[in-house]
């Protein structure tokens, strides 16, 4: 069974999207509702992360997957287009889990996962909502 | 007028109609706010309009097009006189709306009184007369909510039959406030749960039950989903569409509700929805404009964000009227930054040199409400006709004027050469808004400045099936919650995320109003170690807004001279500050030096009004002569669903001067 290495690496999605929630939030602090929206959501991310570690240690693995997404930028539509990306990676991953879960009878952990990804997924879609706003401005007026 | 022209023209020509930004009022007539509209939105195309109202009454709206549909109060004011309960939801209104609060002492002190339960952190006129006052933190109403939305559940006090039939979400709505026990509440908000039980068991027991909310809600943490969850205790006990039992998501402006319904509010004219094509359309037709001219790629630009173009310069010409951002927006020392930048253009239209205005590149002289002709409609959709009654002095002319003039010079011009705006005088400016008001939810066809002279105060909608107006919206239970009538396709309440069309159709609603619900989580800005008070700013019973014209009128000047700081007298004792010594209040944003107040209210919180700033207290005012603007302490942040500034969430330590 392979469910241990996809929860070794959820920890590190998890972890991961906190800590570029964080840095996002540190390169833009004067778009305000990005700022604390990236902060808010970090802390989210965190709880996630701390309710994955028992199942992580109920499934043991190793990493075998690697991450999509990487970088942030100091240009605010870049920034939210890969937190964007980050984002909908988590939620699709949370979403495997939540398969796996249900193969499994597993009902603690599709209780998480089914609440994890829909949680995620509305965050994903938060940006969706952000990009849409910011995209004509800075496209078309901004020099 | 030529200089605005002429630089309007410029930016129209080189980086187009997105570098042009309106700022307006919820103070003007609805010939004035209509008239912008179509100049800003049909004429320049620009996505950047916006009101003062988004300070004070958008997470009204929000919170009705979420739960209905659609803007526009359900109950109305005579419900006062009919309902047995009263819930008052961060609304003070022996301060804030003081001809009502004179209409509910008359109930609450008459025979058969009302039971009352507020919710609000400070001991007010209002809460005094409660039977429960639930004293919760700032930041923490969301919370209580929920917590009164699971007593009524688990009490089983709720009306089956009518969410049965006429609502969508109670499940999830369930899911969401479990875990709200009073236990967990009390810990939340720090009150006795006790308290949150007696108070469910009052809701309960109503039969006809009246609830207002208002600024407590709106500019506080979580507003759109706090509103809603007030929404949410009204449907859960079958409480709408009959007498006395209601819900009144009140304004703070007098003309608040004509900003939102002609489209100077982050919405288009008329309620009509940004993301249904078809009711853009209407308006291209109306307007006879092509459909791409009028923005409706995105919502409206909110004021915050228009004052963030602003500052990054993207935003080159800003046109304010009938407002005073440089001491009503939070966060004053960033504000001033930006109006006083050189590259901007600033435009402001008022009565009178306020702070604002005098940053500005060009003033224009408006005319007041006594000095022109107009009408307005108050929070529960009742439209008056205001007559002049004097002539405007100087040069002063009325808004709706000055924008005909702006319209012509530009030469803005309809699809067939014609001049865009077609009327000159205020009675054929409500002709055309009647016509674009025909067939939505906000139908004014049935009223004229003929009929408002021989029954002034008319409550929309007046049209063939209702003549004479409408007393009480929804009393068949039906709600504007079609996919093709609804102004808006709502958002999730937690993360303001937008909902789409598919999005909204799945919830199935057709009618029915929509319960929504979100987890409470703490304000971005919490009372710590090193600043331990949260701060609430809010109005005082002698002034409005930021003074303009209240500061000029002797009586109501000599009843409340200055800005002050409430504090509780326990807080007062440690610190060693007694009633009417100098204090410095500080925020990570900035500093005033304020007369301390000994006020009944929860420790750990602080109350300063907001009106205050500094155009009348001489040369070296300001914030580094003698700073007293409540705003220079507050926070850029803002609901993630009206976008309403949360002007009552803020951490600040005081200290004595001296």
């Amino acid at each position: 069974m392979k469910l241990g290495d996809l929860m070794s690496h959820m920890l590190e999605l998890e972890t991961g999207l906190a800590v570029q929630l964080r840095a996002a939030a540190e390169r833009h602090p004067d778009d305000h509702d990005i700022y604390h929206q990236c902060l808010t959501f970090a802390v989210t991310a965190d709880k996630r992360a701390a309710r994955l570690e028992p199942f992580a240690a109920r499934y043991v693995g190793r990493t075998q997957w690697k991450t999509v997404v990487v970088d942030g930028s100091d240009d605010l539509l870049a920034e939210l287009r890969t937190i964007h990306l980050r984002a909908h990676e988590v939620a699709i991953t949370w979403s495997m889990a939540e398969q796996a879960a249900k193969a499994l009878r597993d009902a603690d952990l599709l209780e998480v996962a089914v609440e994890c990804r829909s949680e995620t997924e509305m965050q994903a879609e938060w940006f969706t909502t952000r990009i849409k706003t910011a995209a004509p401005q800075a496209l078309v007026v901004a020099e | 007028m030529d200089r605005v022209v002429q630089r309007s023209r410029e930016l129209l020509e080189t980086r187009g109609g997105g570098s042009l930004g309106f700022y307006t009022s919820g103070q003007l007539f609805l010939e004035d706010y209509y008239t912008l509209a179509l100049v800003a939105r049909g004429g320049v195309g620009t996505n950047h309009l916006d009101g003062n109202t988004r300070l004070c009454t958008a997470t009204a709206g929000q919170s009705l097009k979420e739960t209905f549909g659609c803007d526009g109060q359900p109950g109305g004011l005579h419900d006062i006189e009919y309902c047995d309960t009263i819930l008052h939801v961060g609304i003070n209104t022996a301060e804030t709306q003081t001809v009502l609060w004179m209409h509910e002492l008359d109930r609450l002190r008459g025979p058969d009184p009302p039971r009352s339960v507020v919710i609000d952190p400070r001991r007010t006129e209002s809460a005094k007369e409660a039977e429960v006052h639930l004293a919760v933190k700032p930041g923490t109403n969301l919370a209580v909510l929920n917590g009164l939305a699971q007593q009524l559940i688990d009490n089983d006090t709720v009306d089956r039959a009518f969410l049965d039939a006429h609502t969508v979400g109670l499940d999830a709505l369930e899911r969401t406030v479990a875990p709200y026990t009073p236990q967990r509440v009390a810990e939340i908000c720090g009150i006795d749960p006790d308290e949150i039980r007696r108070a469910a068991a009052i809701l309960g027991e109503a039969e006809h039950l009246l609830t207002f909310v208002l600024q407590g809600v709106y500019q506080s943490h979580q507003a759109t989903a706090s509103a809603c969850a007030a929404n949410n205790i009204n449907l859960l006990r079958g409480m709408i569409g009959k007498p006395g039992a209601g819900i009144l998501q009140m304004n703070g402006q007098p003309t608040a509700q004509n900003t939102r319904e002609t489209g100077c509010n982050g919405d288009l004219p008329g309620f009509r929805n940004w993301q249904n094509e078809e009711q853009v359309n209407d308006l291209a037709r109306l307007w006879n404009i092509e459909l791409a001219q009028i923005p409706h790629w995105g919502p409206p630009t909110h004021a915050m964000e228009i004052f963030r173009y602003a500052e990054q310069g993207s935003i080159e010409f800003l046109w304010i009227s009938g407002t005073n951002p440089a001491v009503s927006l939070p966060d004053l020392r960033r504000i001033r930054s930006i109006l006083s930048q050189d590259r901007l253009f600033l435009v402001v239209s008022d009565a009178f040199l306020t702070e604002t205005a005098r940053m500005a590149d060009v003033v224009l002289p408006t005319a007041m409400w006594g000095e022109k002709t107009g009408t307005f409609t108050n929070a529960d959709r009742t439209v008056h006709l205001s007559e002049q009654a004097v002539e405007p002095p100087g040069e002063a002319r009325s808004d709706m004027e000055i924008f005909l003039d702006y319209a012509s010079r530009l030469g803005l011009r309809d699809k067939n050469g014609e001049p865009l705006v077609k009327w000159t005088q205020p009675e054929e400016c409500f002709e055309a808004w009647k016509e674009c008001s025909r067939g939505r939810p906000c139908d004014y066809t049935g009223l004229s400045y003929d009929k408002l002279r021989n029954a002034n105060g008319i409550q929309w909608p007046c049209n063939d099936q209702a003549p004479n107006g409408t007393e009480r919206l929804y009393e068949t239970h039906q709600f504007p919650t079609a996919p093709d009538v609804c102004e808006d396709y709502g958002h999730d309440l937690q993360t303001g995320t937008t909902l789409t069309e598919a999005e909204f159709r799945a919830l199935g609603a057709q009618g029915r109003a929509i319960l929504k619900a979100a987890k409470w989580t703490p304000p971005h800005e919490w009372a710590g170690d090193e600043y331990p008070f949260a701060l609430a700013t809010g109005r005082t019973v002698y002034h409005f807004h930021t003074r303009t014209k209240t500061g000029r009128t002797p009586e109501l000047q000599a009843a409340a001279p200055d800005a002050w700081v409430g504090i509780s007298p326990s807080d007062a004792e440690r610190l060693g500050i007694s009633e009417g010594d100098v204090v410095r209040v500080t925020s990570p944003r900035g500093s005033i030096e304020v007369q301390a107040r000994l006020r009944e209210m929860r420790e750990g919180t602080v109350f300063i009004p907001f009106h205050y700033g500094y155009w009348d207290i001489g040369d070296d005012a300001g914030p580094d002569g003698q700073p007293r603007a409540a705003n220079e302490l507050t926070m850029s942040i803002w609901d993630p669903v009206s976008k309403q500034p949360q002007l009552k969430i803020a951490a600040v330590k005081i200290e004595p001067v001296g």
